[in-house]
């Protein structure tokens, strides 16, 4: 951690701190705050480091030893961020590789400093290539500073120096020195008003598969997850919240269970959070297991799948009103005069983020203090969660970032923050860690939406498909998550996949199109979800795409391409692993394929299965291809590790997931009902990178799209049934 | 630190080669025991119902799920966690392989799954795809099977 340093310049900044420009803002373009590079500050007041050692800016602190500090706004949770940012940074800054350790600002620091490192947020595959070009800048700067700081110690122009691996050399007369040996006077150096990036094509440590920055810790038990802090004199929190959501606590009859062992309170949490705070957490969650709670569960009991599925339903009745995400031509009219049309509803459910950490947070508060440990994919969110919740001014609040176990955009929310702190307000001084059962975790999830979808398409007499009607009906994550986020009334992010232009648009022109949202917003709290609206819009439309080739008697592939001439980056991507997966020759005897493209977070991604098939009902994938142009790749090897795993976590939720509502709750409530795909049911994901340059994607979402509908529509060739209703478990097929 | 004034329930148990008398009831699952009282985190918490393997510890050099087991049923065994796989400092060849093939993302579950690794290549020194299938059965939601394998073969080889 960080200490607070320039203490009288830092600490009398009155930020204005507006919670919701924290929320995460996943799924919408732009949705992050405006960014300027604030580098701090030349001249003597050097910026210093917990061991002394000098800040060349808030981005590089470089010890005498010569390790290189890099600072990482940003949260690691498995995606490979972490080293991919280091590895930007490193790049300009021509250091070492071999000394780059990185370290987190906390949220109190970067507020205090305003805002120096830029956003927090960890969401819509926005880590590396919405902070690219500051961290960048950052890292230039630096060794600009540091270059000028040895030219000025040997009184000579900068331009006669150069540096590799952070050894400075004075070209004409061979003089050598090192980063960290002028690192304190770089620090004093007024920073370049402007400095050149290098054009990718010449990166060294950018690009490059290179080793992960955190992997020692994650095989030998050492890595401290947010469940795995321990404070002196710390006590454990086992909650449950109301299990229908927007129920509240009535009563609860803490007397019965005073006297189990390690029980020291028992505390309401808000209006619906009852809490057990015990010496252990198995003593905590052992008596809350037997606490007696009487919830006030309201008007939502009545709400089950059932009445969900009937209400979104009804917003597939054109009369009903809607949004109109994207448009041309005139649809309706196209499709009511068409030679033929083809009509589908799918539907796609609520599903858990499950990651494989429950949500935790840990809590020290005190009328002079709130700090927070905790794993969080935005720690200004998780900051602005704690300001709001102790009651405490900025300076007096902050939160210290610990690995995720998993994220996929559950925590990019801050309920579990929130909660810790209310917990720790009623026992001040005492340390509290709050950890989630299982079952408080997939069961008080926000989920991805639930909806469903009419597509109507139509020919005309040869065959030219002339008209596409899709009809979205069903949840908005943002009306529950950023309401200001929605534009009169509609949620843009709705559109994700399926939008005319920006980051997530269709590969598809259709002479006639509408595409249209009639939002309708169940009890049950939206979140985003890995590959968030993508996700349920590609099956949808992918799968649908396959349905109008078939009604046309034209190969899948075949058709697609007809309708992709003015898309030709969506195109390659698809080309590319029809080539990889080779489309044009046919597939081994008892082998089927499907494929399937989508546009999302400004990346290009397309996949293809094979699969077979027995009795109808057992796939088996043996193949999967998948081909990203993200516009540049920083690290391969990662890229490809979210590649695959966008392919495990999108199988494991067609095949195994889906949350299904009774009486106002979710029902499943552990891996036993909410299962996930093991190592015998994933083969191996081979990947095509075609990063094609000039603009930057992200990559740790876009691929889920293509998983589900790449192998639906394997399916669909292996046994000619098209399957549009979630997950494969509840049509009694699963994996062989 | 005993924080309760209700009585003490002492249990010894062995875990990585070392004695440790804590005091924590009989029918405590051993994963809390191991965080909790005797403070080693490394084996993590996943589902508390012996389907994630997050929790993966050796008793008796057999991979179990340490949530499904009692501290009463662990007594007396040998128990090994992950903070005790690396035999005098050098890492355990699953350890090595894991680093070498840069296996975690998230990471969470990788304690489970190498202790589960470990154990099989005990039994089987070079198993095959199919036994690898059969044998490893962790939850990893990140998706790092690809490099599960890849890795388990490398060591297999080391």
């Amino acid at each position: 951690m960080l200490p607070r340093t320039r203490k009288g310049a830092a600490m009398n900044q009155h930020v204005k701190i507006n919670r919701r420009s924290f929320v995460i803002g996943a799924a919408t373009a732009g949705a992050g705050l405006a960014i300027g590079l604030d580098l701090p500050f030349g001249g003597p007041a050097v910026v210093r480091a917990a061991d002394g050692s000098p800040e060349v800016n808030a981005w590089v602190v470089i010890k005498p030893d010569e390790t290189v500090v890099i600072r990482i706004a940003r949260s690691e949770m498995g995606q490979g961020t972490l080293t991919g940012l280091a590895q930007l940074v490193a790049e300009e800054l021509e250091c070492d590789w071999s000394k780059v350790t990185t370290e987190y600002p906390t949220p109190g620091q970067s507020v205090a400093r305003k805002r120096v490192w830029g956003d927090f947020s960890t969401g819509g595959s926005r880590g590396i290539r919405t902070s690219q070009d500051y961290v960048r800048k950052g890292g230039a700067t630096a060794r600009v500073m540091l270059i000028q700081a040895a030219a000025n110690e040997w009184k000579v122009p900068a331009t006669e120096c150069k540096v590799s691996a952070g050894v400075i050399t004075h070209t004409p007369t061979g003089r050598t020195t090192t980063y960290g040996k002028v690192a304190e006077a770089a620090a004093k150096i007024e920073p370049p008003a402007d400095v050149k990036l290098k054009d990718p094509k010449d990166w060294t440590i950018a690009g490059k598969g290179l080793k992960r920055l955190d992997t020692v810790d994650k095989t030998t038990g050492k890595m401290i997850y947010g469940a795995d802090i321990k404070l002196p004199g710390m006590l454990n929190a086992a909650i449950k919240d109301c299990p229908v959501f927007g129920g509240k606590v009535k009563s609860f009859d803490a007397a019965k269970i005073a006297n189990m062992k390690g029980v020291k309170k028992v505390v309401q949490v808000g209006d619906s959070g009852v809490a057990v705070v015990a010496d252990t957490w198995w003593h905590a969650k052992t008596a809350l297991d037997a606490l007696p709670i009487v919830w006030d569960e309201g008007d939502n009991a009545k709400v089950s799948s059932e009445t969900i599925a009937k209400w979104l339903a009804e917003g597939l009745d054109n009369a009903q009103p809607a949004y109109v995400g994207n448009q041309n031509g005139d649809a309706k009219a196209a499709i009511a005069g068409a030679a033929k049309k083809v009509e589908a509803v799918y539907s796609y459910p609520y599903q858990n983020h499950a990651t494989m950490e429950p949500m935790n947070a840990t809590v020290l508060y005190t009328s002079e203090k709130c700090e927070v440990w905790c794993g969080t994919q935005n720690g200004e969110a998780a900051f602005a969660a704690a300001l709001e919740a102790s009651g405490l001014p900025p300076e007096k609040v902050d939160v210290h970032k610990l690995m995720l176990g998993g994220g996929f955009g559950r925590r990019g929310m801050t309920d579990y923050v929130r909660q810790a702190v209310a917990i720790a307000k009623q026992m001040p001084g005492t340390p509290i860690k709050l950890l989630w059962s299982r079952e408080e975790d997939m069961q008080h999830g926000k989920y991805h939406p639930i909806t469903q979808c009419k597509l109507t398409g139509a020919f005309d007499a040869d065959n030219n498909l002339i008209a596409l009607h899709y009809r979205l009906s069903g949840q908005s994550i943002l009306f529950s998550v950023r309401p200001e986020a929605l534009q009169n009334g509609m949620d843009p992010a709705a559109f994700q996949g399926v939008a005319q232009s920006g980051e997530a648009s269709i590969g598809y022109s259709v002479p006639n199109l509408l595409v249209e949202h009639a939002m309708r917003n169940p009890h049950v709290p939206p979140g985003f979800w890995r590959g968030v609206n993508v996700n349920h819009n590609a099956i949808y439309m992918e799968c649908f795409m396959d349905e109008l080739a078939l009604a046309a008697g034209q190969d899948p592939l075949e058709f697609r391409r007809k309708l992709m001439g003015k898309h030709p980056k969506h195109l390659a991507v698809l080309n590319a692993v029809a080539e990889k997966i080779g489309w044009s020759t046919p597939a081994p005897k008892g082998v089927y394929r499907g494929i399937a493209q989508v546009m999302g977070y400004g990346s290009y991604v397309a996949g293809a299965a094979e699969i077979s098939v027995t009795d109808g009902s057992k796939i088996k994938v043996h193949r999967i291809v998948a081909s990203t142009d993200p516009g540049y790749v920083v690290n391969p090897a990662q890229v490809e590790r979210q590649i695959a795993g966008s392919f495990v976590y999108g199988l494991s939720a067609l095949f195994y997931g889906g949350c299904t509502v009774k009486d106002g709750r979710i029902e499943q409530a552990n891996f036993d009902t909410y299962n996930s795909m093991r190592i015998n049911e994933m083969p191996k994901v081979e990947s095509v990178m075609v990063p094609s340059g000039g603009f930057w994607g992200g990559v740790g979402e876009p691929t889920i799209g293509v998983a589900a509908p790449a192998v639906l529509n394997a399916y669909f060739a292996a046994t000619g049934k098209r399957i549009r209703s979630f997950p494969l478990r509840t049509q009694n097929i699963t994996f062989a | 630190m005993d924080w309760t004034n209700q009585g003490t329930a002492m249990a010894s148990l062995k875990i990585n080669g070392k004695t440790i008398t804590v005091d924590v009831e009989d029918d405590t699952p051993l994963l809390w025991a191991i965080r909790e009282n005797v403070g080693l985190t490394g084996t993590k918490y996943g589902c508390g119902i012996a389907q994630c393997g997050a929790c993966t510890v050796h008793m008796d050099g057999v991979a179990m799920r340490s949530c499904g087991v009692t501290v009463g049923e662990a007594a007396g065994k040998e128990i090994t966690t992950i903070e005790g796989l690396a035999a005098g400092g050098v890492l355990h060849k699953v350890q090595t392989a894991w680093i070498a093939n840069d296996v975690p993302q998230c990471g969470y579950c990788q304690s489970g799954m190498i202790m589960a690794v470990a154990a099989l290549l005990k039994d089987n020194p070079k198993p095959t795809d199919d036994d690898i299938n059969d044998a490893i059965t962790n939850i990893c939601r990140c998706g790092t099977f690809q490099q599960v394998r890849e890795a388990i073969h490398a060591a297999a080889n080391a």
